[in-house]
């Protein structure tokens, strides 16, 4: 297809718009280009992900466009950067290191963007709406905005993402348009019992596994006999995008787009159906532990960022408990979502149990872990599914039951009671 | 003289030299790829411990983070990156990085996508060649 651009694009390719806006557009046109897309659409929201601190090239691209003078053109969200800004001294963070991830803060910072510093943007008053066009960066952002909130973004990359916002388009491809939205593979949950399908680790380990056998499909699932709450269903999107490169699923009867199965697949019959059953999930529940031994030194909860209402619900989990001094235990989360709770009084009995709350950051993103802290555990599968490889530890994975008790414990335990059913 | 000669389609133009690394499973450069040293480093991935640095890298598409761009970007500032790559489809990451590389550095990183059979007949440790024509040249 040929790329046709409106005559505002055209301006902002000659620069008549600014050089910054030139350079984001030369980089949206010849993405347009390589993807195949006719023409670019309008957007109304971004959410960037570059603002997480790689290396001096991530750097350089961001103060490059900061010293043209970018502004962004729709309202934007900032995702999680290198650094708790105001604590990270508390932390391992080399200060070299610190002080670059500080300079990519201040250079997205300066471009009018909105500082949220969250990879959980949905939980902000800047979610989008049903239908609404944007581009989203950071996987589990995207394939909620998609999935559980019926906006419409593709799976943006870093540096994208910022040059959608400068310009306010994107190509028209992928999941903008309506008809890419169909669902394309059925997963079929067979004799589930409801009390797992309740308990919090069962969908991070359903999304994993569907993410694995889904990769950039849009997997849909059928037989969810319990309905998922809100951050249950980021934890299962958190998962699908990181095994896999799922951007939107459908499950019947839960997410907008899915009334029914006629409708998550646009009226098409889908022609085979994967089933899942106990032994499926099993499997990739052992697959989300790597570690043999029980050996536990620090407990990692809130990847993506932890919510309101899971602060909520952990607060009288912890009630009169104490952690093991020898193990620690970590909440990542929003500065907004941190004050709401704090104000809640959410707060009192995390830090009374002796966990540590860190914002603006996620430990992925940012090398502030002690080298004595070799064995991790977590309820989130994307941090399970990461952690090998970004941060070369050993890592476990459990429901939030399973964590709290291991901290006081000081190893890891886990109950197999739903599992083994 | 090739042994085998595809061809492909040209998402970014260039030419690349190079000896393959084939992985017939989706990789995400976060987590997955050490952009100071080239190693893939996803321990679940089948490439898990190979070194990518300057190779023709085969994977048939990118999984997971949105930030395998920028880490891509990285190699390729670092010179630690593939020499091109190749994959079953367009994909989005690894062209960004190419043309964000290009727009900062001048230095384009070459991407050719073959079909799914094609992609098939590729084996780790071909002497491969990627043409300005889209051409992939394997010598075995």
């Amino acid at each position: 297809m040929t790329l046709t651009l409106s005559s505002k694009d055209h301006e902002m390719l000659r620069g008549e718009f600014g050089p910054a806006t030139k350079m984001a557009m030369s980089i949206v046109a010849r993405m347009a280009e390589v993807s195949g897309a006719g023409e670019l659409l309008h957007i109304s929201g971004a959410h960037i992900d570059s603002t997480v601190y790689i290396g001096e090239a991530g750097l350089e691209f961001a103060e490059r466009l900061a010293s043209l003078g970018a502004k962004v053109c729709v309202p934007t969200t900032l995702n999680v950067s290198g650094l708790d800004e105001h604590h990270w001294q508390e932390w391992a963070v080399p200060s070299d290191w610190a002080r670059q991830a500080h300079r990519q803060m201040i250079a997205y910072q300066s471009m009018g963007t909105i500082p949220t510093w969250t990879c959980a943007p949905y939980q902000t008053e800047m979610r989008p709406s049903f239908g609404q066009q944007i581009a989203w960066g950071e996987s589990n952002a995207i394939v909620f905005a998609n999935s559980v909130l019926g906006a419409r973004t593709e799976r943006y990359p870093d540096l994208f993402d910022i040059c959608c916002a400068i310009t306010g388009r994107v190509p028209a491809i992928g999941l903008h348009l309506t008809e890419n939205r169909r669902g394309q593979l059925l997963f079929h949950l067979v004799d589930i019992p409801e009390q797992l399908q309740r308990s919090d680790d069962f969908h991070p380990v359903l999304g994993n596994l569907i993410g694995k056998a889904a990769l950039d499909k849009v997997p849909v699932i059928e037989g969810m006999s319990v309905i998922p709450d809100e951050d249950q269903l980021k934890a299962f999107g958190a998962a699908a995008a990181s095994s896999g490169g799922v951007a939107l699923f459908h499950m019947i009867g839960i997410t907008p787009e899915a009334p029914t199965l006629e409708e998550a697949f646009h009226g098409n019959v889908p022609t085979e159906s994967i089933n899942i059953g106990m032994e499926e999930l099993r499997a990739s529940r052992r697959e989300l532990t790597h570690t043999d031994s029980s050996q536990l030194h620090m407990v990692v909860l809130g990847s993506p960022h932890f919510s309101l209402a899971e602060f909520r619900r952990l607060a009288p989990m912890l009630a009169g408990k104490r952690k093991h001094p020898d193990v620690e235990f970590l909440v990542t989360s929003s500065r907004a979502m941190t004050q709401l709770a704090r104000k809640a009084g959410f707060l009192d009995p995390l830090e009374a149990f002796g966990a540590k709350i860190t914002v603006d950051t996620c430990i992925l993103t940012s090398p502030m872990l002690p080298a004595e802290i070799r064995n991790l555990m977590t309820n989130s599968a994307k941090f399970a599914y990461y952690t090998p490889g970004l941060l070369g530890r050993k890592i476990a994975f459990g429901s939030l039951k399973d964590c709290i008790n291991s901290a006081v414990a000081g190893e890891i335990i886990r109950d197999e009671t739903l599992w083994q059913t | 003289m090739a042994d085998l000669t595809l061809q492909g389609k040209i998402i970014i133009p260039g030419t690349a030299r190079g000896r393959a690394l084939v992985g017939n499973e989706p990789l995400s450069f976060w987590g997955g790829y050490d952009w100071k040293t080239g190693e893939i480093i996803d321990r679940r991935h089948m490439l898990s411990g190979a070194i990518a640095k300057e190779k023709i890298l085969a994977v048939p598409f990118t999984r997971g983070s949105s930030t395998t761009t920028a880490v891509l970007l990285e190699a390729i500032r670092a010179k630690t990156a593939p020499a091109g790559i190749i994959t079953t489809d367009t994909d989005f990451f690894f062209a960004l990085a190419s043309v964000v590389a290009e727009e900062l550095y001048t230095s384009p990183l070459p991407l050719v996508s073959l079909s799914v059979d094609d992609f098939a007949k590729l084996e780790t440790d071909d002497e491969i060649q990627i043409t300005n024509t889209g051409k992939v040249l394997i010598t075995r």
